[in-house]
């Protein structure tokens, strides 16, 4: 019956895009990591190797510090979004939403013109007589994690607007007017009633900043390698793609991971939103 | 409303800060752009255009901004021709279809771009030994999907199919109803699809990465290129000329579908 298999021939081609050309390149990619005489070897190597599980070590720092800063500086920032009246509140948003429209290179591009050595800082710095020399900024991790921070602050806030707008404002006054302080009101209110969105906005941060390719390419330099830069060295430079698809699967599955973990740890929090 | 939830003068000071952090990159990379040095200097020093008169002066970047559009431009074609009936069977038809479909539309989000590109390095470019262009074409496609499944699907989610059955009860065949009912009920939502899977393709690097060849690259990666071997501000420049173009695609979204539109 034809009506039946409607609903079927309307999503196939989508389907089948997904299993032609995401999953079975995936598949494939996996299935050269594991050798038959010595099926985990390959992992075996990446672990073993100090280089390799320095790089795993700094990303995944890294990521975390940058999901950290970014929850410090989006949380106050949607939360004024929030509560703030219509008009100025699209003015607010479009702030928010315009740097994530505009590219990664040139959002992270724009960083080596406020830490290069003739950057914004630098100069600040040298004139009023604070260093006499320009300081090393840029190339080093903490230009990674300012990149990053730049670059994925805008995706927590818009993660967190939606939640914190739902929130009734009738509970913040009820508690107001039972003696809590607004910060004991945000800490015992607002927090946990915003965790769905401080959740989702994490998981798209964390994951964004540990599979990040051109801000840790641009900023970082040579010496501070992420999984990211070192599967594209290992694959286009050194043409070692068994290394490479190694470091694609332990990034795969670490994504995977987090993603799930997250989900869990959300409907543990705030069982509705399962 | 209440007065001490409307003004807290301590929020009102920290969100406004986060906001200057957003938008001083962006102005200093644009002021940087006109400064008169073979550098990147902030604050600017001099004043010239001679840098946004280089862009076009550097074939690679004109062939590339080229390339990027019709790549941009085909490939989220694509996505929306895959993307429109599965949003639609998937909404309409929902208790059909097993419920994982939805997770599976999203699922070249969840997968991390640059080991999404290498695999189809592997796949297309080295085992069947694809021409450059389709396979990048086919990789954009699939990375942009979700966008434009979830955006279709969101602007369905307010549409009444009761409008489609009353034209299919009427008389009209079911497929002109969904051309002539269903579509022109969800064009906002289908341009708004089309503009964000335009601009995640048009901005993709790690992607792109693996898959460009000879002669064949796209902006972004021409602009990495550049900033590797030049430390002049002409891809400052670029980028203000790139960030305009930002600016006008937000006033169509604006126009469409309201800037709320992406806070959901």
């Amino acid at each position: 019956m034809m009506a039946r298999a409607l609903p079927w021939i309307l999503v196939t081609p989508g389907l089948a895009a997904i299993a032609i050309f995401l999953l079975l390149p995936l598949g494939a990619t996996v299935a050269t990591t594991f050798d038959l005489s010595d099926p985990f070897g390959s992992y075996a190597a990446f672990f073993a190797d100090d280089f390799a599980r320095g790089v795993l070590i700094r990303t995944m720092r890294i990521a975390l510090i940058v999901t950290v800063i970014a929850i410090v500086l989006g949380l106050p920032a949607a939360a004024y979004i929030a509560r703030c009246r219509a008009s100025w509140r699209s003015v607010l948003i479009v702030c928010a939403v315009f740097p994530l429209l505009t590219g990664t290179v040139v959002r992270s591009f724009a960083w080596i013109a406020i830490l290069g050595r003739n950057g914004i800082v630098n100069e600040a710095l040298v004139g009023i007589g604070l260093i006499s020399e320009p300081l090393t900024l840029l190339y080093t991790e903490f230009a990674i994690i300012s990149g990053l921070v730049y670059l994925f602050t805008p995706l927590m806030i818009l993660s967190l607007v939606g939640v914190l707008e739902n929130i009734d404002r009738d509970l913040m006054a009820a508690s107001r007017s039972l003696g809590a302080t607004p910060v004991a009101t945000f800490f015992q209110v607002t927090l946990p009633l915003a965790v769905p969105g401080l959740i989702v906005g994490s998981v798209l941060v964390f994951t964004g900043s540990f599979t990040a390719y051109t801000t840790p390419l641009l900023l970082g330099g040579q010496r501070n390698t992420v999984l990211a830069t070192f599967l594209y060295r290992e694959a286009m430079v050194n043409f070692d793609w068994a290394a490479a698809g190694t470091i694609a699967v332990i990034m795969m599955v670490a994504t995977v991971a987090i993603v799930l973990a997250m989900g869990r740890l959300a409907r543990r929090l705030n069982p509705e939103a399962g | 409303m209440h007065a001490d939830q409307k003004s807290n003068p301590l929020l009102a000071a920290a969100a406004l800060a986060v906001f200057v952090f957003l938008q001083a990159p962006l102005l200093i990379i644009a002021a940087a752009a006109f400064s008169d040095t073979t550098f990147l200097a902030f604050p600017p020093r001099g004043f010239t255009w001679d840098w946004f008169a280089n862009i076009f002066e550097v074939s690679a970047f004109r062939r590339t901004f080229w390339l990027s559009l019709q790549l941009a431009f085909l490939a989220t074609t694509i996505s929306l021709m895959l993307g429109i009936p599965a949003a639609y069977a998937m909404r309409k038809y929902g208790v059909r279809l097993p419920g994982f479909l939805s997770t599976v539309f999203v699922l070249p989000i969840l997968v991390p771009e640059i080991v999404f590109g290498f695999s189809m390095l592997q796949w297309l470019a080295a085992d069947l030994r694809w021409p450059v262009f389709p396979t990048l074409l086919i990789a954009h496609s699939l990375i942009i999907l979700p966008y434009s499944v979830r955006v279709v699907s969101a602007s369905l989610a307010t549409f009444d199919f009761a409008a489609q059955e009353a034209a299919v009860s009427l008389g009209c065949p079911p497929a002109r109803a969904f051309f002539a009912v269903v579509l022109p009920n969800i064009r906002a939502g289908i341009l708004a699809a089309f503009i964000l899977a335009f601009i995640t393709s048009l901005n993709n690097v790690p992607v792109s990465l693996f898959l460009i060849g000879p002669g064949v690259s796209t902006l972004p990666i021409q602009m990495l290129t550049y900033v590797e071997n030049f430390f002049d501000p002409t891809v400052a420049a670029l980028s203000v000329l790139l960030m305009l173009f930002t600016v006008v695609v937000m006033i169509v979204v604006e126009r469409t579908l309201g800037i709320g539109y992406f806070v959901r």
